[in-house]
């Protein structure tokens, strides 16, 4: 059983982005030779926390230049370090798509796309900044791996992993605050998805701040009599096809909820498994062929309906289409 | 003739074959750059084990331009990287050739490449890396002129300079001729010396078929360790050694048939005399 949080722990909120320059200094401590090569964000993705813990030979600042980000990354890389790019996850990997795919994901490089400040919970800065559309754009891409964490510590597990996985691997963090769910010491596994709570009537299957928006629907169920299981499936691909087919086939339904575009994200990774395997009735929590718009992260999640309450409409709509 | 002209002549002579054999490819960017490539690679400039690709004392290579597949395939089959024999395979199912650089299949090639501006980036990048380690090798990267349209080879530029990378060179292949025309005609690149000089470089011009020249220019940039990164902008003709194809935008990106392809080792053999190194 993977290690939560306990009762004090999760009462605290943190961002994943958080996570990041503090992990990478932890692993330069321990001896790992990672770099960070940003694009004039540093204290935003907190990289600027691998130059603070006496690393600064390590932090490549490129300026407003993610392209070229993308690439130094590739350089370092192939001189035996193992290289993690930060920006905003917009420019991170929009902008330098073409980077990732034709020299990162085709020469299957050491290099991390790990940018901050994905999805709508960027909040004010509005839809040029949220971006919605990048684990579509980093899923189909052949070698590469994509993890999407639920918290600080689930977020310090990946960036860990991401590290210790040779290959290209994105890790997507976020600029909101969200509460602690896993223990501050978890370790993850690329593959894995993890059965946070269990339940009888309908499986959620999450990823990143919708993990806790599918708990949190769980219990408004579970006050309506209704049971669902929650699954926090971090690793978007490779999908731990195991354990989300093992639920659904308990609960005959699932629930997909992402902080992203309903097309090409975890849902379809999920829609593309059972439709293969054991066809389901599936509902979608995402952002529907839309952009975002400035406001508070909570007044977002509520306003595109990505938040607990849309999980339990979801939830309700997709047992009512079980067969009897 | 020299025996590095008769290397440059040789795999000129390749690269019209297994471009015919293909079918398809890049002969003009090809034919430009082979000079350079025997001037690094047989001239005593790269440091370079073909017995041990991932020898760590090696200088690194990385083909920009990767449209120039055949140049460097042919470069490494006659340094030893594979057999030549193989190089009748570019292009085809199962081959390790790719029409572009596929670092995962190919010794000697260190990143692939083959969508354009990205080269120097990656180069900056491990060049930056090899100084974070200590190590006193050279990365050299070999661009197209036409590729210095894309914005990312001047965002390398100003970090490779910022960064004071004096161990990274960058060759321009400057043979004026791009798909679509030449290269002032389609979206003018300008006095690209002047432009590296201007973001803070170390540049020179030679003469790109001048292979005692280019030894030279390539070797004095590798020595060249005063902080700032290198630009050797080489003139070169598109096509050079096939008199039909010199200087003619439409053989780009065009394969010969077999008569031409004939007519074109003609030329060339005829350049060479019988003194074929590979007997």
């Amino acid at each position: 059983m993977v290690k939560l949080a306990d009762g004090a722990q999760a009462q605290q909120k943190k961002a994943t982005r958080a996570a990041y320059g503090a992990t990478l200094a932890e692993l330069a401590s321990e001896g790992v030779p990672v770099v960070a090569v940003d694009a004039d964000l540093t204290g935003s993705t907190t990289t600027k926390k691998l130059a603070d813990a006496g690393f600064a030979d390590r932090l490549f600042n490129c300026g407003i230049a993610e392209q070229n980000m993308v690439d130094v990354a590739a350089g370092l890389a192939i001189t035996g370090h193992v290289a993690f790019t930060g920006s905003f996850a917009v420019f991170g990997t929009g902008r330098a798509y073409d980077q990732i795919r034709n020299t990162v994901c085709y020469s299957n490089l050491d290099v991390k796309i790990a940018p901050t400040h994905a999805g709508i919970s960027v909040g004010p800065d509005g839809g040029s900044h949220q971006m919605l559309e990048d684990v579509s754009l980093m899923r189909g891409l052949p070698n590469m791996r994509v993890l999407v964490p639920a918290d600080y510590a689930a977020a310090r597990a990946a960036l860990r992993l991401a590290a210790a996985t040779p290959g290209p691997v994105y890790v997507r963090m976020g600029r909101a605050s969200v509460p602690c769910v896993y223990a501050d010491d978890v370790e993850l596994e690329l593959g894995r998805a993890y059965v946070l709570r269990e339940g009888a009537d309908a499986t959620i299957v999450a990823c990143g701040v919708e993990v806790e928006q599918a708990l949190k629907a769980a219990e408004l169920l579970a006050a309506e009599g209704i049971e669902a299981e929650v699954i926090d499936a971090l690793s978007v691909k490779p999908l731990d096809e195991e354990t989300i087919l093992a639920s659904v086939g308990k609960t005959g339904c699932a629930v997909v909820a992402e902080e992203h575009s309903v097309m090409g994200g975890l849902g379809s990774a999920v829609a593309e498994t059972l439709a293969r395997t054991r066809p389901a009735p599936a509902e979608f929590v995402g952002m529907r062929d839309a952009f975002g718009k400035s406001g508070e992260f909570d007044e977002l999640m509520a306003y595109f309906n990505l938040d607990a309450r849309a999980i339990v409409e979801a939830v309700k709509k997709v047992m009512a289409r079980k067969q009897v | 003739m020299t025996e590095l002209e008769r290397r440059a002549n040789d795999m000129r002579a390749d690269i019209v074959r297994m471009i015919a054999e293909a079918g398809s490819g890049h002969p003009g960017g090809s034919l430009s750059c082979a000079d350079i490539l025997a001037a690094l690679y047989f001239g005593g400039v790269l440091e370079h084990d073909p017995r041990n690709p991932q020898w760590e004392g090696r200088d690194r290579f990385i083909l920009a331009k990767g449209h120039a597949a055949p140049a460097l395939y042919a470069v490494l089959a006659q340094a030893g990287y594979f057999p030549r024999e193989e190089l009748a395979t570019l292009r085809k199912l199962g081959s390790r050739l790719q029409g572009h650089p596929d670092s995962n299949q190919v010794p000697g090639v260190e990143v692939s490449t083959g969508s354009l501006g990205q080269g120097l980036s990656v180069a900056a990048g491990a060049a930056a890396g090899l100084k974070l380690d200590g190590a006193p090798q050279t990365v050299f990267a070999l661009l197209g002129d036409g590729e210095c349209q894309e914005g990312q080879v001047w965002e390398a530029a100003m970090f490779a300079a910022h960064r004071q990378l004096d161990n990274l060179v960058a060759v321009v292949d400057r043979n004026g001729l791009q798909i679509d025309g030449r290269t002032c005609d389609v979206c003018d690149p300008g006095d690209l010396g002047a432009k590296f000089a201007a973001f803070g470089w170390d540049a020179a011009e030679v003469d790109g078929h001048d292979l005692d020249a280019l030894v030279a220019v390539l070797g004095a940039a590798k020595a060249g360790r005063d902080g700032r990164p290198h630009a050797v902008i080489a003139r070169t003709v598109k096509g050079k050694g096939v008199p039909f194809m010199e200087n003619e935008a439409g053989w780009h990106g065009k394969a010969p048939n077999a008569e031409q392809a004939a007519e074109a080792l003609a030329a060339l053999e005829g350049g060479a005399g019988k003194e074929s190194i590979r007997g």
